[in-house]
C-alpha cells in the first residue's frame, strides 16, 4: 500500500461522527473498523467494488477502470441505478491491461491514451479513473496521469485511488466519498442557490427509488442541489458545498464525508431513511426543520406536516387491502448492516411476524432495537451459514426470506419465497409508495400458487394403491356392463 | 371458472380462427402416404394450403374436388370420383382423407353413401383407404376439424374387436394428440411413454411427416405419419390416452372399438398436468418408480419454476388461441401466479373453456384480444403470428403459440409439453418479459425532471 493510500485508510477509520467509533478506546480506534477478512470464509466485495457502488451512479461521467480485465469485465453493467438522462455511466471503460503492459510498465501510458480516447469520443464532464490491485502494486501513479490528462485535454480526470486490496466494500464506499471530497466537491459554483437546497448522500436511485421520494420534495419546494450519487450529474457533486442541509441516507460508510462537509462548508447533516412509512415522515420532518433553522421560510414546517398526514393516510389506505393476504406470514430478515426498523414495524402493523433477523453487521444500538421489537434475543442470528439457513427455511420456520441476492438461492432451493431487499433489487421500495410496492411484492411472492406445486411430492414419491393401477374406464365396462370403477376395470 | 361470452356484433376484426377443414387436412397429413382432399371450390384449398406451407415451410400435398357452379348445383359425387382417380395417378397415395367445406355442406350431400357406391364400383382403386369428415367452415375451428378427421379415420379404419381376444398384457398404448400439439410436442410425449417401456401408436402422427426433414425423394403424398397397418391395430392397445379435451370424442370411439379404458388429459403443460400423465404411465406400465431421465426432467422443471416465478408471478397477460391450447398455456401460467386479463378463443364446442383461469372467455377475434389486453393492462400477449399487429399497437412482447406461426422459423420445433417443454415455455414467457426491460423514468413516479442547469453543456454520445 502506498503511503498516500495508507493515510487515506487511516483517516477513514478515524471517524469522530461515527457513534461506534466514538465508543472505542484509542487503541481500538487505530485498528480501524474493518473486520479482518478470513481466507476461505470471506464473501463480499472489495474496496474497489465499494468505490464503484458509491460513484458509478453519477450518470454523465465516464468511469474508467485501470486494470486487467476482471475488475471491470466481470462486474460492469450489473447495477440498477437509474438515470433520467445521460447513459454514459452504463458504458464499461477499462484499460484492459495485458501481460506485456504489466511487465513492460506500459500501464500509465495506456491509461493516458485511454483518457484521451474517452474525451475525444464522448466529451464527458469528467473521467473517473479507478485504481485496482494490480495497477497499484506495479506502482502506476494514477494521480499524476490524471493531473497530466486534465491539463492536456481540458476535462477533469479524477483519480479514485481505492484498489481492491485496501479493504472491504464498506471501506471502499468511504474512500470513494473521500475522493470526491478531495478532488470534486467545491470545484464548481451553482448558477443560483435557494434556501431550500439540499444534498442527498448515500442514495443510489436503484430502480428509481429517488423518484419515489422526489415528488414529496418537489411539493415542498425542496431542491436537490447535490447528490452522491442518485441520478447525479457531475455538476451536482462539484456544487455540493453550496447546499443548506445534507441528508445522509442509510449509510454509515459516507458519514465521514458528511462530517467533513459540515466542518469545511458549514452544512449540517442528519441521518435518515426513506424505507418505511414512519422513517420517511421522520426524514422529511428533520429535513424541513433543519432548513428552517438555516433560514428557510417557517411555513415549510406546516406544509411538511400537512404533506406527511396526507401521504401517510394514503399509504395506509393503499396497504389495507394487503393485510388479509399477508397477515400471519412469518418473515426472516437477513440483510447487511443497516436495518430499516420502520419497514419492520410497518410489516408488523400489517400482521406479519418477523421471526428472525441477522445482526452480523449490526451495532449495539441495532441489537437493542431487535430486542425492543421482537421481545427476545433468541431470534438474532450472527453470520448464518448457507446450510444452516437452508435448514431453517426447509423446516418451514419462515414463510418468506427478505434478503440480498446472495441468499436468494438458499431460499429458492429450500422452496421458500424470497424478496430482494438489497441493492441488486429490481423494484424500488422507497418512500410511502415504495412501502406499498414492497408489501405488494411480498404478497405476490408468498401467495404465488407455484410454491404449492413445487413442494408437491413427485408421482413416484406418492403412496400408490397398488403397482398396477390403471386409468379409469370411461362410463361402463363394455364387457361386464358394470359402472365405471377402477376395481371393476381390473375385472374386465 | 370462466364464463363464455359472444360479443353482440356483426363484424369480426382480425380473425383468430383457422377453419375446421384446415384442421382436418393437417390431421390427415399425419397418416402415412396420404393426401387430404377438400370437397369444395378450388380457392378453399389454395388458401388452406398456403397457410400450411407458410407455417411448416414444407410442400403440402392438399387437393381439391374443384367444385364449379354446375357441379355445386347438380351434386359433387362425380367430382370426388374424378379427384380420387387423378390423385391416385399423380401421387400414388395409400390413403385419401376427405374434408367437406362450407360450400358443399351448404348444399348438403350424402358423401358417405356416394363414397360407398364409388368404392364398390371402382375396383381399380384397390387397397386405397378413404375417410370422410364433415367439416363445414361455418362450424367450429381448427381443433374441431382435426378431431372430426381423427374420428373419421378411426371410424373408417379401426374394426371393433371381440373383447375376448384382448391381450391385457400388451404394452401398447394409443395416443391421440389434439391439433394444438406440434410435432416436437408429440415427440416429447412419445419419449415419455417409451421411457416407461410402453409402445405408443400415435394418431395422427405429424412427427414423421411435418417435423421438417429433407426427404431423399419427391413425394406427392405425406412424407410419413401413422402407418396404415398400425391404425387397425390400435383396437388391441391396453389404453387410449387423448391429449386435449377436443379429442375426447375420437378417444371414446376408439375405446368402443377396442373395449379399452380411456384417459383424457386436457393439457400436458405445467407440473401438475405432467405429474398426472406420468402417474398414469406408471399405472399402465405397472411400476412404482420412474426412469432417472424423467426424474431429472421434473427436478429441472421445479428449478425453472423457481427461477421464472419472479417474471411470471403477477404477470398480466392476454391470450388468444383454440380452446385446448388456451387451456394448456393459461393453466400452466396460472400455476405460476400469472393473471389472464383477457382470453379469446375460437370454438364454443370444447367444454374445457369453463376451466380457463379467467373470468370471461370471449368467442372472438384478435380485435377482442387487443381491446381486452389494453383494458386489462396486460404486459404480454400470447397468440399465433397474426397477434403481432396487436402487439405492435400495444407495444408489448408477443409469445407466438398456435397456428399459424408464419413469420418465424421452427414452429414445428416449439415444445411446451412434458416436464422439458413446460420448462422451455416458462423460460420463453419469462424471457419475453425480460426482452421488454422497463427503465424507470422520473415522470412515472410523478417526479419533476432534473434542472437543466446541472446538465453537462457539451453533447454526450453513448452507445445506449
Amino acid at each position: 500500500m502506498s503511503d498516500a493510500l495508507e493515510q487515506s485508510v487511516q483517516d477513514a477509520f478515524n471517524e469522530p461522527a461515527c457513534a461506534t467509533n466514538r465508543a472505542k478506546s484509542a487503541a481500538e480506534r487505530k485498528k480501524g473498523c474493518a473486520k479482518p477478512l478470513t481466507p476461505g470464509a470471506a464473501a463480499g466485495g472489495c474496496a474497489f467494488d465499494g468505490a464503484m457502488i458509491t460513484l458509478q451512479p453519477i450518470v454523465d461521467v465516464a468511469h474508467l477502470v485501470h486494470a486487467p480485465l476482471a475488475c471491470s469485465g466481470n462486474s460492469w453493467d450489473n447495477r440498477g441505478s437509474a438515470s433520467s438522462g445521460p447513459m454514459l455511466y452504463k458504458t464499461g471503460f477499462t484499460t484492459d491491461l495485458t501481460e506485456l503492459d504489466i511487465v513492460m510498465g506500459h500501464g500509465e501510458k495506456k491509461l493516458y491514451r485511454a483518457i484521451r480516447e474517452i474525451v475525444e469520443r464522448h466529451a464527458p464532464p469528467a473521467v473517473f479513473v479507478y485504481a485496482t490491485c494490480v495497477t497499484s502494486m506495479i506502482g502506476d501513479d494514477i494521480a499524476a496521469v490524471c493531473k497530466a490528462a486534465t491539463e492536456a485535454f481540458g476535462t477533469p480526470a479524477i483519480p479514485v485511488d481505492v484498489p481492491g486490496y485496501a479493504g472491504s466494500k464498506n471501506l471502499g464506499c468511504k474512500l470513494g466519498g473521500e475522493m470526491m471530497f478531495r478532488h470534486v466537491i467545491g470545484t464548481m459554483e451553482p448558477e443560483r442557490t435557494t434556501d431550500t437546497d439540499i444534498n442527498i448522500i448515500g442514495d443510489y436511485n436503484l430502480s428509481g427509488e429517488l423518484w419515489q421520494v422526489k415528488p414529496l420534495l418537489d411539493r415542498l419546494g425542496i431542491r436537490i442541489l447535490g447528490s452522491l450519487s442518485a441520478d447525479a450529474r457531475y455538476r451536482q457533486v462539484a456544487q455540493m458545498h453550496r447546499a443548506r442541509v445534507t441528508m445522509l441516507v442509510c449509510s454509515h460508510a459516507l458519514i465521514g464525508l458528511a462530517r467533513k462537509m459540515e466542518e469545511t462548508y458549514g452544512i449540517p447533516f442528519f441521518e435518515g431513511s426513506f424505507y418505511g412509512i414512519s422513517d420517511t415522515s421522520e426524514a422529511l420532518r428533520t429535513m424541513c426543520r433543519m432548513l428552517v433553522e438555516r433560514g428557510a421560510a417557517p411555513d415549510l414546517l406546516d406544509r411538511c406536516e400537512a404533506l406527511i398526514a396526507e401521504e401517510e393516510a394514503r399509504a395506509w389506505a393503499a396497504l389495507a387491502p394487503y393485510r388479509p393476504r399477508v397477515a400471519g406470514k412469518r418473515v426472516l430478515l437477513y440483510t447487511g448492516g443497516h436495518k430499516s426498523w420502520s419497514v419492520v414495524s410497518a410489516l408488523q402493523e400489517l400482521g406479519m411476524e418477523v421471526v428472525g433477523t441477522s445482526v452480523r453487521k449490526a451495532t449495539e444500538t441495532d441489537k437493542a432495537r431487535v430486542v425492543e421489537i421482537m421481545g427476545t434475543e433468541t431470534h438474532m442470528y450472527e453470520n448464518m451459514a448457507p446450510r444452516e439457513m437452508y435448514q431453517t427455511l426447509r423446516d418451514a420456520k419462515a414463510d418468506i426470506l427478505m434478503s440480498g441476492a446472495r441468499s436468494q438461492f438458499v431460499a429458492l432451493k429450500a422452496r421458500v419465497p424470497w424478496v430482494d431487499v438489497n441493492q441488486e433489487k429490481h423494484e424500488p421500495y422507497a418512500g410511502y409508495m415504495g412501502m406499498v410496492d414492497l408489501v405488494r411484492a411480498i404478497d405476490r411472492s408468498v401467495n404465488n400458487p407455484m410454491w404449492e406445486d413445487v413442494r408437491r411430492p413427485a408421482p413416484w414419491d406418492e403412496p400408490r394403491p397398488f403397482a398396477g393401477h390403471r386409468p379409469r374406464l370411461q362410463d361402463r365396462c363394455p364387457v361386464s356392463g358394470f359402472a365405471n370403477d377402477p376395481k371393476d376395470f381390473e375385472d374386465c | 371458472m370462466a364464463r363464455l361470452t359472444r360479443p353482440r356484433r356483426a363484424l369480426s376484426t382480425n380473425p383468430l380462427k383457422s377453419s375446421a377443414p384446415l384442421g382436418a387436412a393437417l390431421a390427415y397429413l399425419g397418416i402415412e402416404k396420404s393426401v387430404p382432399l377438400f370437397h369444395g371450390a378450388q380457392g378453399c384449398t389454395a388458401f388452406a394450403m398456403v397457410h400450411l406451407v407458410r407455417h411448416f415451410k414444407e410442400a403440402i400435398p392438399l387437393q381439391t374436388t374443384a367444385m364449379n357452379e354446375v357441379s355445386t348445383i347438380l351434386g359433387g359425387a362425380e367430382q370426388i370420383e374424378e379427384a380420387i382417380a387423378n390423385i391416385r395417378k399423380r401421387a400414388h397415395p395409400k390413403f385419401i382423407g376427405i374434408a367437406s367445406t362450407a360450400l358443399t355442406e351448404t348444399r348438403g350431400e350424402d358423401i358417405h353413401g356416394e363414397l360407398a357406391e364409388i368404392m364398390a364400383r371402382r375396383k381399380d382403386f384397390g387397397p386405397l383407404k378413404l375417410a370422410y369428415a364433415s367439416t363445414p367452415d361455418f362450424e367450429g375451428a381448427m381443433e374441431d376439424g382435426w378431431a372430426s378427421a381423427v374420428q373419421a379415420v378411426i371410424d373408417a379404419l379401426v374394426p371393433e374387436i371381440d373383447p375376448a381376444w384382448r391381450d391385457a398384457d400388451l404394452r401398447q398404448v394409443n395416443l391421440l394428440p389434439s391439433a394444438c400439439l406440434t410435432p416436437a410436442e408429440v415427440e416429447e410425449i412419445v419419449r415419455m411413454i417409451r421411457a416407461f417401456g410402453l409402445k405408443p401408436i400415435v394418431l395422427p402422427d405429424l412427427t414423421a411427416s411435418l417435423d421438417g426433414h429433407l426427404a431423399e425423394d419427391w413425394s406427392g403424398a405425406s412424407l410419413g405419419g401413422t402407418p396404415l397397418d398400425a391404425i387397425p391395430a390400435m383396437a388391441k392397445s391396453a389404453v387410449t390416452f387423448a391429449i386435449g379435451e377436443s379429442m375426447r370424442g375420437p378417444a371414446k370411439l376408439l375405446a368402443e372399438r377396442g373395449h379399452m379404458p380411456v384417459q383424457v388429459f386436457p393439457s400436458l403443460t405445467g407440473l401438475k398436468a405432467v405429474d398426472a400423465f406420468v402417474s398414469a404411465l406408471m399405472g399402465v406400465a405397472g411400476v412404482a418408480d420412474a426412469p432417472p431421465a424423467i426424474k431429472r426432467d421434473r427436478a429441472r422443471l421445479q428449478d425453472a419454476m423457481l427461477d421464472a416465478h419472479f417474471q411470471i408471478g403477477g404477470l398480466k397477460y392476454a391470450i388468444a388461441a383454440d380452446p385446448d391450447l388456451a387451456y394448456a398455456l393459461s393453466s400452466a401460467l396460472a400455476g405460476m401466479g400469472a393473471e389472464a386479463v383477457s382470453a379469446v378463443t375460437t370454438s364454443a364446442a370444447n367444454p374445457i373453456l369453463e376451466l380457463l383461469p379467467c373470468g370471461e372467455v370471449v368467442l372472438g377475434d384478435l380485435g377482442d384480444l387487443e381491446e381486452g389486453a389494453r383494458a386489462g393492462g396486460a404486459t404480454l400477449l400470447i397468440s399465433h403470428a397474426h397477434g403481432r399487429h396487436a402487439a405492435a399497437a400495444l407495444g408489448l412482447p408477443l409469445v407466438r403459440a398456435g397456428f399459424p406461426v408464419n413469420d418465424r422459423l421452427g414452429a414445428q420445433d416449439m415444445c411446451r409439453t412434458g416436464y422439458r417443454g413446460t420448462r422451455a415455455f416458462l423460460f420463453e414467457v419469462a424471457n419475453a418479459v425480460l426482452s421488454h426491460p422497463h427503465s424507470p423514468r422520473p415522470e412515472e413516479f410523478g417526479a419533476a425532471p432534473i434542472s437543466p442547469e446541472f446538465e453537462h453543456d457539451r453533447p454526450q454520445t453513448a452507445p445506449h
